[in-house]
């Protein structure tokens, strides 16, 4: 599984980078984004789907890996 | 209302006449909010030349996320939408907060770096010392008013600083808010002088720092150039302003929100003692329970939303706060869950116009009220009838006298 957000509904909000700053960092902007290939392990899985439900733009989503 | 000789109009049913300054909503708005909720769900009025108040999270949400059928022209509702001499859209008088795309983007992206967290989390220990110093300040006084001797200090301090404005000027930053935001209620033509001091002060500080640039914000605004060129100085103005404005008494009503909780409330006091791990997880709890901004926006064209005739020019109030009370997107949304994990909240709005400053408010707030707890880890409220809110957009209390226990 990946986490990935989406970068036109992230509006800067920075919950996810607060909540779970080992899958989520912020730019310059204040935009946040997925470190690294957003891959989940068990171990983060459940911290970022903490994160996605805290997201006031639904702006994260995990998805299958391909 | 004209005069303050003149009554105001109290208000008899908020569906059909609501008034955001009106006494019974500024004590206690979450029962009205409920009821409309349930009722309505948007509520109309004929004062302020017509407006509309839609109460829950999704009506809120799809306006926020709607700058083709809303604009951003003027924010807060007053009796004026067409004040002389404010800048048109898509610009409006206070950039970006005031702004519509694609104006708007250009001018968010120039601010967002100063207050992304990387700058704004520089600023922790500044706050730090400014709650030390007037926490200090209060000495031995086992009662005293926590907001006009805490709360509505914190925030002045930082964005004073910040725009390279004198601190000693504190007081006056103080009536601009308050003018800006609490006096809505009056004619255009008493309203509108009252602005020329503030004005005269932005003009002054505009001139002091074209004389001596500094490392301010005001600095950066006045030489930042794009593809070349300055910004206009009515922009650089509107920024300005908007910076001081909604930089101060929003965070001063947070502030001064979680202190009212925490002394009616001593198992949550408790906690946050006992847990400062847990702060982080509170502080998004005290943003949804007591959200303390509300926006407008203005009707671009004719238009039915949901079933309601709204009108060109028609105000919408955009309730955030009514939001977070939404029962259909908060479990138990009408209680204060100290420990609340799943926080989808909407304190700092929502789409294009998310609060810039929504890192820095948060930071402030935290240091706040860690300070505040740890200096006094048990107090109350001394008079509860002597705790008093603020009328309009801004909820927030601004008199909390408090008794120190133990």
């Amino acid at each position: 599984m990946k986490v990935v957000i989406d970068a036109e509904l992230c509006q800067g909000q920075g919950r996810c980078f607060s909540i779970a700053p080992s899958i989520f960092d912020f730019d310059d902007l204040g935009s946040g984004f997925v470190i690294g290939d957003g891959t989940l392990s068990p171990e983060t899985m459940d911290l970022a789907r903490l994160a996605q439900a805290n997201c006031p733009e639904h702006a994260i989503f995990i998805e299958e890996s391909p | 209302m004209s005069t303050e000789a003149e009554a105001k109009r109290a208000v008899v049913d908020f569906a059909t006449d609501w008034d955001h300054t009106d006494p019974t909503w500024v004590h206690d708005p979450y029962p009205i909010w409920e009821d409309l909720r349930e009722r309505c769900p948007v509520a109309h009025t004929d004062r302020y030349a017509g407006g509309w108040f839609p109460t829950t999270h999704e009506m809120v949400s799809e306006i926020a996320n709607d700058t083709e059928h809303f604009t951003s022209r003027m924010v807060v509702v007053t009796n004026n939408k067409f004040p002389p001499n404010a800048p048109p859209a898509p610009m409006g008088g206070a950039p970006p907060i005031t702004s519509d795309p694609p104006f708007h983007r250009f001018a968010r992206r120039l601010i967002l770096p100063a207050f992304a967290p990387g700058p704004v989390n520089a600023l922790e220990g500044q706050v730090r010392a400014l709650c030390t110093k007037h926490l200090d300040a209060l000495g031995d006084a086992k009662e005293f008013d926590a907001g006009s001797k805490y709360a509505q200090y914190i925030s002045p301090g930082v964005i004073a600083k910040m725009l390279g404005f004198p601190e000693a000027d504190e007081d006056l930053f103080r009536d601009f808010v308050h003018l800006v935001l609490d006096l809505v209620d009056l004619a255009p033509e008493e309203r509108g002088p009252l602005f020329l001091p503030m004005a005269e002060y932005f003009n002054a500080q505009i001139e002091e720092h074209v004389a001596r640039p500094r490392e301010d914000f005001t600095s950066y605004l006045l030489n930042v150039e794009i593809d070349g060129k300055k910004l206009s100085l009515e922009h650089v103005r509107g920024t300005m302003v908007l910076t001081l404005v909604a930089g101060i008494d929003t965070t001063w009503s947070a502030i001064g929100s979680a202190i009212w909780h925490l002394a009616q409330h001593p198992e949550d006091r408790a906690r946050l003692v006992h847990e400062p791990e847990l702060l982080p997880v509170a502080i998004e709890e005290f943003l949804r329970y007591y959200a303390p901004v509300t926006m407008a926006r203005l009707v671009k064209e004719d238009l039915d939303f949901h079933g309601c005739s709204m009108k060109k020019d028609d105000w919408v109030l955009v309730g955030f706060p009514a939001a977070n009370r939404d029962p259909m997107v908060f479990k138990d949304a009408d209680k204060f869950i100290i420990d609340r994990a799943v926080n989808r909240h909407a304190a700092f709005g929502l789409g294009i116009h998310r609060c810039v400053g929504s890192n820095l408010a948060r930071m402030e707030l935290r240091v706040a009220v860690e300070e505040f707890i740890q200096r006094y880890p048990q107090f109350e409220l001394a008079d509860p009838s002597g705790v008093t809110w603020a009328p309009g957009q801004v909820r927030g209390p601004r008199a909390i006298p408090l008794r120190v226990l133990a």
